[in-house]
Order: structure tokens, then sequence, then C-alpha cells
């Protein structure tokens, strides 16, 4: 059994009294270790430079003189049960480094593909969860929104993307409040999967406004509502549904006001919107996708948002 | 007859080449294996689905190569090239055609052969394992579709992504994950297409041959089943079963499983 597990050609070293083996021994693998910390110093620290010079010279001695054992006539310390067991027909030292370089094969095997696997699986799934956050985007001078009228504004949201960050809000000036203009913009993505909702109203003419970034496209409507021509979702002025699959209000849009222009902001969703215009009370909750609820007993069913 | 038959020169000469490779490889010995192994004598066309469903999937292989060479996956370029490609390219219109259209017939013809398996039984001992092959195969099938559905990027293709991914999104505690993982972002952009049209053409195809190169293993190493209305007892045939000294009443075990209830058959 021992001749078919050991590899050929090494059995005579050992059955051949007068062949020299040298015995085994850790320290040339430590001494290599303390080079290595050397060399990673040199980058690093010279602190890290310093200890491996140190643990070199320990090593390194330590090596030398078990080396030398045998020359300077030390006896070998507890050598005997190994050879004893080569031996032995049942050979327990030579299995057990078969089963050891087995182990090592798989161990370093696994280690590398871990090393090589982790950071391109990492890189798969973990820059979609970044925070891109929204740049404000610049809809053209306040003069441009009437007061109590509303826009369809399609704007470029990300003017580095180009085209496929095109989106579109539905805007309308609700005059001063507490001196200060107030606006509601109001997503036209429907909460239910996504789709563009339509004001329920007849489109006016379409104006394309200069701004300090790409044009925007300014239409008036006066609607009654929105609506989704995908599954008929159906929302009243404010947004809140009032038909059809919608799991929510639809969302809204931040703004804020520079230079006599308007500038739409981050997006946020929105349980429900009580009022109207400047005095609504709305309930905000952070931006979500289409289809998960923000309030209500579903709410519990999304525990965690990226 | 000092001269061999002109047949028998012919086949030496062909059969040369082959002989060289069959003493280095033993690949003709597979393959002949693998194309003269024994079947049950009463399957029928029925049988021949599976076969169908792997054309098909060569079909999208080969043409989806050649499209990938013309397409852009950019937002910017790729419906002009899909156009380029439907309308400009000399049989661009074929070639782009039996991709689009062989994709459907790939998705039906696997529901036929899953229907056939089921119908037929195929799925019992010893075979369950390569009906989760086929599961997963079905389910990769399908992404395959979804993911392809996207790459034209017209209004249609754009939007019934967008609906589709917010599916996604809707399922409970690792929807909103899905659908960002889907989209790259918190957005469809930029990141969408390209991501799309990597797994479209390099993850998903890579899967879908690994696991048929399993199927297929799975199919040779087990046999096929005959129909439920075969006389022929039931079980696996495999080529051992077939060449040993069988006998009809004994069950014989086979391999280290020693499965009792599976027995050879008399040859049809």
């Amino acid at each position: 059994m021992a001749d078919e597990l050991e590899p050929s050609g090494e059995s005579p070293e050992h059955e051949d009294p007068g062949a020299h083996l040298p015995s085994p021994t850790i320290w040339p693998f430590a001494f290599a270790g303390a080079v290595a910390l050397i060399l990673v110093g040199l980058i690093v620290s010279t602190i890290a430079s310093v200890i491996g010079v140190v643990l070199a010279v320990v090593f390194g001695f330590l090596w030398i003189r078990q080396a030398t054992r045998e020359v300077r006539g030390e006896p070998e310390p507890v050598e005997a049960p190994e050879p004893e067991a080569v031996e032995s027909e049942e050979g327990p030292v030579r299995i057990e480094r078969a089963r050891f370089l087995e182990g090592a094969t798989l161990g370093l095997g696994a280690l590398i593909g871990a090393v090589v696997t982790l950071p391109v699986l990492g890189f798969t799934v973990l820059p979609a969860f970044v925070e891109q956050g929204f740049p404000d985007v610049d809809l053209g001078p306040l003069d441009k929104y009437p007061e109590g009228e509303w826009r369809i504004a399609t704007f470029v949201g990300r003017p580095e993307d180009g085209n496929v960050s095109r989106r579109t809000a539905f805007v309308r000036y609700n005059g001063l409040a507490d001196q200060v203009p107030s606006f509601t913009i109001i997503s036209n993505r429907c909460v239910h999967l996504g789709c563009p909702t339509q004001p329920q109203g007849p489109p006016g003419e379409a104006e394309e406004v200069k701004t300090s970034a790409a044009p925007v496209t300014l239409t008036p409507t006066q609607p009654s509502g929105f609506g989704c021509p995908c599954h008929g979702g159906a929302y009243d002025i404010e947004g809140n549904r009032v038909a059809g699959p919608p799991v929510r209000s639809l969302d809204r849009y931040e703004y804020s006001i520079k230079d006599g222009n308007l500038f739409i902001g981050a997006p946020y969703s929105v349980g429900e919107v009580t009022g109207a215009g400047a005095d609504a009370v709305v309930v905000r909750y952070r931006w979500t996708d289409p289809g998960v609820h923000v309030d209500g007993p579903e709410e519990y069913l999304y525990p965690y948002s990226p | 007859m000092a001269k061999p038959k002109l047949h028998h020169r012919v086949r030496k000469f062909v059969m040369m080449p082959l002989d060289w490779l069959e003493e280095r490889s033993g690949l003709v010995g597979a393959v002949h294996y693998f194309l003269f192994r024994k079947v049950p004598h009463d399957t029928n066309w029925f049988h021949t689905l599976g076969s169908a469903t792997l054309t098909a999937f060569i079909v999208q292989t080969v043409t989806g190569v050649i499209l990938a060479m013309y397409y852009k996956p950019s937002p910017e370029e790729a419906y002009a090239s899909i156009q380029n490609i439907t309308n400009e390219l000399t049989l661009g219109w074929l070639v782009r055609g039996m991709h689009r259209w062989g994709a459907s017939v790939f998705i039906i013809l696997l529901f036929l052969h899953l229907g056939r398996v089921f119908l037929f039984g195929a799925y019992k001992y010893p075979r369950e394992l390569n009906w989760l092959v086929g599961v997963l195969l079905l389910v990769l099938a399908m992404l395959e579709g979804f993911t392809g559905y996207l790459l034209p990027w017209d209004q249609t293709s754009y939007w019934a992504t967008v609906v589709g991914i917010n599916l996604n999104s809707t399922a409970p505690v690792v929807g909103p994950f899905l659908a960002d993982f889907l989209r790259g972002g918190q957005e469809i952009g930029t990141e969408t297409l390209s991501r799309f049209y990597s797994l479209h053409m390099l993850l998903l195809p890579g899967a879908l041959i690994g696991l048929i190169v399993l199927h297929l293993y799975l199919v040779i190493r087990l046999g096929v089943t005959s129909p439920p209305w075969s006389k022929d007892a039931a079980g696996a045939e495999r080529a051992e079963v077939v060449t040993a000294p069988r006998g009809l009443v004994e069950p014989r075990p086979r391999g280290d499983g020693a499965a009792a209830d599976v027995r050879g058959r008399p040859e049809g």
C-alpha cells in the first residue's frame, strides 16, 4: 500500500542507509518570510524592514544551527518516530504527506479562486448600489411659469449621459407662499410599473426654453389629473391615486431658485397629499422604485432599500 | 483477386486520417459511441424535440455572433446600428430575422420538450437531475429573452424593459436591490444597455452552453426513455447492459448505486 502511495524515486533514498537526507526544518520558510518582509518594508515602511532584518538574522541563525547539527556532533532530536513509520507497512507518515499536499492544493486553489473572484463579483454587483445623486437641472426663468398653470417640462437629467437621461415632469407655479415662490413638481413616472403618465387634458403649443444647460421643452396644459396608458392607473391633480393599480401617489421633485431660474432637484416618493397647491401637506419618503409600497401594512414587505 | 476492390481502397483512404485521429485522441470512438448508442426501439418523433431545441439554440448562437459584429451597444448608436443591420447590410434583415424569430422558436421548443418529458414521465428516476438542469436551462433561456429584448433600443423595448425591471422591484425584500442591479443604478441609463448586452451575449450563453453539455452528458449516460405505452420493461439502458449477457427476469445492478428495479431489456 505504501508503495502505491509514494512517488517513485523517493523510496530508495529512505531505504538506502548511505543516502543523506537533511532533517525537515521550518527555518528556511521563516527566513524567506523575513526577507519578503524586508522587501515589503522598503516600499511600505522602514520599521517593517528593520523588523524583517532582525527576524532574518534570528531565523537564519536557527537555520544554520540546525543544518550544522550533524557536523557539530549534536544528536538529532526526536527524529526517531519518522523513520520507524516509513519502515512500517502502513506508512502513515507518507499518507499524511499526500493528504497534506492534497489539502494544500485544494486550499491554495480555493484561496487563489477567492482572490480572483471576490473583486470581480464585487465589481459586478456593488457599483449598481452606489448613490449617484441628482444634479440640479435648470428649468428656465420663473416668468415661463404663470401662476396656477401647468407646464410639461422635458429636460436632460444628467448632461453627461445625454438623451438617455431625458425626463419629464409636470410643473405648476403656486404663487408666493411666505414671500417665497412655491412650485409643485410631479414626476411623470407612474408608480405602478414606471410607464410615463399623461396629463388628462389637451396639450398646448410646445416652447423650447434656453437655459444654462440643455434646452428645456415646456408644453402648456390644463389637466384634470394624470393617467397612465399602460395599465390604466389614474391620479388626481395633486398626484394622489384615484383608480387603477398604483400603490402610492406620484413621485415629486425638490426644487430651488437661483438667479431667477427654477432648478429641479432630487426626486422623492410620496405617500399621500392632503390639501392643494402651496398649502398641500405631502407625506415624503425616500425615493424608491415604482410598485414599492411606502406606507400601509405592505410597507413591511420592503424593509431595506439600496 | 490481386487487386482489392475499389470501395475497399476508398474506405482505406477515407479511414486513414480518422484512424490517425482515433489513435491519438479516441475522439472517433467517442463520436461513434454517441451516434450509435442504443435507444429504445419505440421512440417516436416527440423524442426529437430536445434535438430541435438544441438546433434552435445553435442557430441563435451563430446568428447572435454575426449580429454582434455590427451591433453597437451604446444608447446613441444602438438604434441606428439595428436600422443599419436591417435596412442597409446585405442579408442583414435575414440574420436579424432569424435571431429575432428564432428566439421565439427556441422558447416554444423548450416548452414543447418540457411537455414531452413531463407527459412521458421521463423526469422520473434516475433522470430527476436532468429535469432540474432542464429547468435551469429554461430560466436562463427566458433571461436571454428578457435581456435581448432591450437591445434594439426602440420605444417598445425601452418601455417593456422599464416595466420588466419594475416588476422585479416589487418582489418583497430583495426587489429594490434586484432592480438596482439590473439597471446598474437607480435609473435606466447608459449602464443598463451595456450591462444587458454583456449578460445577453457573454454570461448567459456561457452558462447555457455549460448546462447543455451537462444535460447531454446525462442523456447519454442514462439513455432515452420509452414512451409510456411501451410494452418493454421500464428503465434506463446503458451500453454496458446491452453488451453484457442479459437476463430478462433478474434485476441487473448498474454502477455503484445498483438500482434494483432497473433491468436490462431485450433488444428491440
